[in-house]
């Protein structure tokens, strides 16, 4: 080969790899159309997949749940837990090309505490002022310590957005978003599609490798599935765990999945107004009895063909929160047979409350042929949604079916449902011992210390049951063979940085 | 003509007064707070009294009837407590769509129903009749969703001739807009096709008998005319007024169909409402829907008249 023909074979080669690859467009399946898409107001979950690749956050959560470094590149508590200094990162570009910088994340948690639409008002309720104390540093000051602070920042309450854009935008900001996250909004028709864009400025668009992304809601799972098989869909979110053995054996598709931070859970009706007198209501041993006649582990086979978990508390078992000193207990009909007895009945009459759908009937329906062996005769009460969210919350139940998606600090898969007069407290369970345990382990920063309150809070919760813990289902994905890069993560969110399409 | 079509509008008017009142006090029986519905997973009670304070959610109900009427007369809707849009906003964004699917599945519905019952009619007791027949049941009989999710199984996933689902405007890109319309369309018009078959095959059947039926055959006119020219036309009329009862169906079925096949129109839209208790959007849809009836139903009895010279002396 002579040196011309080695010198253009070269350049030709080095042409052809400087060509950028075709363009990657990712097409996803969401099971619900988003709401609002306004970090500050925003309140659905498919809208938090659809920020995950639009609006960074101060602190992302690794697959492991530990809180890792996104704009914040670094944090540091005060030795009495009341102020928080973060160190943001630099040279980071919003997509109205404006600068992200301490003055930007003041506005932001200003924005978030302020507008009168704001629902993170809550999440941030122990941060007193935030200020810039430097270009690139921000110092939080609490109220109180407050060890979810960094898990709230994790999620919506932590995305910066533009303040350019929030003031101009007001609390409009959902119709034309500005954040600094990997994708720029292009347009979205409401329950047809949001359509994102590569931002050619992010800081860390080396890792992005997809051009544009299309998030489609289609709530059908079997419509959304057989979307994926056709190819007009390259990734699809909530699978139905019984197409879950067909995805496997599909050699086109890709299967993953994660068991998530959520649970699955009875609220028992044990002081919400005049309905809680009745003995399930008053007297622990029935709800015992109740928990101890329930085979979880089979519950879960039948139900989510084996890919939930069983569980009794409200983390999943594979949680470092998790209480191994209180295991998912196995099925004990005798036992349930002999509470039942000692609480001075032969049968008990429950009513449960139970959500209209074909998965939750179907579970209640074994559990109620489950606790019949024990003594109770259990009536089903199909409700639709949204009624049964006020039932539950006006007290109007004695035994209700409700789920919970789940927080990354285990403050808010507890503190909330089972300390006194609590936002989300329908079973109005009230004891002054559970209320110090748990507001204590939420003033801690001290890892160590937290745990051994949440166990302590556990046995009581164990032995009292307000909430009987069924388990914890995973969040499926499927998707073609040609994406690659995906991680799942128990958060059930959808990352795009790393993540590629080829051909 | 035109008076008789005014009058026939001045009419609609305490009829749709009267639809309003019912479907706004319906609502508020319904159990289930909006804002509850609205906050989802985030129960911060400041946020929940505002957010009743600013859709006025604590007034009386006779006093929110009002409200809204005086801003229906103005012209506004509302605004939809979910999205935070203006409801007339989306009704003019979903409506197009819905109506897309409306005439489309109606041209698969009278391609299939109305020759089917002509034929079945002329041929009546042949083999051909029982086909006909026995596909008009089947067209009855077998639910939407099911058809849908068969179709898209069969079309989409199998063949890959079709997209599963999805929209496109026709504005925007129409070819791809009628190839994501076929099934859906096709789906919803089935249903409609069996119902026109059989009112156009017993309604020629009545007209075939006629006298003067036998008296163009006896002046040696083809089958041909005799069943297009003499027959059909007087055969039309009770389809018409079917057609016009039939939109009804129409918007029902499209509510299934929509949400299979996830199409964004108008029936998706008061789907996604009534589960989130979006007070104005179904307000605004119902009233939307319910004028489009009345409208059909003054079509149908304006091309009556045009039909038949007859109801032309009544006017």
């Amino acid at each position: 080969m002579n040196g011309f023909l080695r010198l253009t074979t070269a350049l030709a080669f080095g042409v052809l790899t400087a060509l950028p690859a075709a363009a990657a467009d990712l097409k996803i399946g969401l099971q619900d159309d988003a709401d609002v898409l306004d970090p500050a107001q925003s309140r659905s979950f498919v809208g938090r997949i659809v920020y995950t690749a639009m609006c960074d956050k101060l602190v992302d959560v690794s697959p492991d749940l530990k809180i890792v470094p996104q704009l914040a590149t670094g944090w540091k508590w005060s030795d009495d837990g009341l102020k928080l200094v973060m160190t943001l990162r630099d040279g980071v570009k919003f997509h109205d090309e404006t600068t992200m910088d301490a003055a930007a994340v003041v506005a932001t948690i200003e924005r978030n505490l302020t507008l009168p639409e704001s629902r993170r008002k809550s999440e941030l309720s122990s941060v007193a002022k935030v200020e810039a104390t430097g270009p690139l540093e921000v110092t939080f000051t609490l109220k109180q310590p407050d060890a979810t602070l960094l898990a709230q920042l994790s999620d919506r309450a932590g995305m910066i957005v533009s303040p350019k854009a929030a003031k101009e935008l007001g609390a409009n900001f959902g119709s034309k978003p500005v954040c600094a996250g990997p994708f720029k909004f292009v347009e979205r028709v409401q329950q047809d599609r949001i359509v994102l864009e590569k931002f050619k400025d992010y800081w860390n668009k080396d890792a992005i490798f997809i051009d544009k992304v299309t998030y489609l809601p289609i709530p059908d799972s079997t419509v959304r599935l057989a979307n994926l098989r056709s190819g007009d869909l390259d990734m699809i979110e909530r699978l139905a765990a019984t197409d879950a053995q067909s995805v496997k054996g599909d050699g086109k598709l890709k299967y993953e999945a994660v068991v998530n931070i959520g649970y699955m859970s009875l609220y028992a009706n044990v002081g919400n107004g005049a309905r809680a007198n009745n003995p399930f209501g008053k007297d622990k041993r029935l709800r015992q009895a109740f928990s101890l006649a329930i085979d979880r582990e089979a519950l879960m086979q039948i139900v989510y063909e084996g890919t939930a978990v069983a569980g009794n508390q409200p983390f999943p078992p594979n949680s470092p929160w998790y209480d191994k000193n209180i295991p998912v207990p196995a099925r004990d009909v005798a036992k349930a047979k002999a509470l039942v007895k000692q609480a001075g009945f032969d049968r008990v009459p429950v009513e449960m409350q139970v959500p209209n759908n074909p998965v939750a009937q179907q579970m209640m329906q074994i559990v109620q042929s489950m606790v019949a062996e024990a003594g109770f005769d259990v009536q089903l009460k199909s409700t639709e949604f949204a009624t049964l969210l006020n039932e539950q919350t006006a007290g109007n139940y004695q035994l209700s079916r409700s789920d919970w998606s789940g927080r990354v600090d285990p403050d808010g898969n507890i503190h909330q449902f089972v300390t006194c007069n609590a936002g989300l407290n329908d079973t109005k369970y009230c004891n002054p011992e559970v209320d110090k345990l748990l507001n204590a382990a939420r003033a801690s920063t001290d890892e160590t210390v937290r745990k051994q309150k949440y166990d302590a809070a556990a046995a009581i919760l164990n032995d009292d049951l307000p909430m009987i813990y069924l388990g914890h289902q995973s969040w499926i994905w499927a998707m073609k063979k040609s994406v690659s890069g995906f991680v799942p993560n128990p958060d059930g969110m959808i990352r795009l940085t790393g993540m590629k399409k080829e051909g | 003509m035109p008076v008789f079509i005014a009058k026939r509008l001045l009419v609609a008017l305490p009829t749709l007064l009267i639809i309003s009142i019912f479907v706004f006090s319906l609502q508020k029986l319904l159990p289930g707070d909006p804002v509850l519905a609205m906050a989802g997973e985030e129960r911060d009670p400041a946020v929940l009294e505002l957010l009743r304070e600013k859709y006025h959610l604590n007034d009386p109900i006779p006093v929110q009837y009002v409200r809204w009427l005086g801003g229906v007369v103005q012209g506004d809707l509302g605004m939809s407590l979910r999205t935070n849009q203006p409801v007339l906003e989306l009704i003019k964004e979903k409506l197009p769509v819905t109506i897309q699917l409306a005439i489309m599945s109606m041209i698969f519905a009278f391609a299939i129903g109305v020759p089917m019952g002509i034929l079945a009619a002329v041929k009546k007791n042949t083999v051909l009749d029982y086909v006909a027949s026995l596909l008009a049941l089947s067209g009855l009989s077998v639910p939407n969703f099911w058809l849908g999710i068969m179709l898209i199984l069969l079309v989409s996933v199998q063949l890959g001739w079709l997209p599963a689902s999805g929209y496109e405007s026709i504005f925007v890109d129409p070819v791809r807009s009628l190839q994501t319309m076929i099934m859906p369309a096709f789906v919803l018009g089935n249903a409609l096709a069996a119902t026109l078959m059989r009112h156009t095959r017993s309604a020629m059947l009545g007209v075939l008998s006629a006298d003067y039926i036998r008296t163009a055959r006896a002046k040696g006119l083809s089958p041909r005319e005799v069943v297009l020219s003499h027959s059909f036309r007087n055969a039309l009329l009770p389809v018409i007024t079917l057609t016009a009862l039939l939109f009804g169906e129409l918007l029902a079925g499209a509510v299934l169909t929509e949400q299979i096949f996830t199409i964004p129109g108008f029936g998706k839209l008061i789907v996604d409402a009534v589960f989130n208790r979006d007070y104005a959007v179904v307000q605004g849809v119902v009233m939307c829907t319910a004028l489009g009836f009345i409208l059909m139903n003054l079509i149908a009895d304006v091309l009556y008249v045009l039909l038949n010279p007859r109801l032309r002396a009544n006017l």
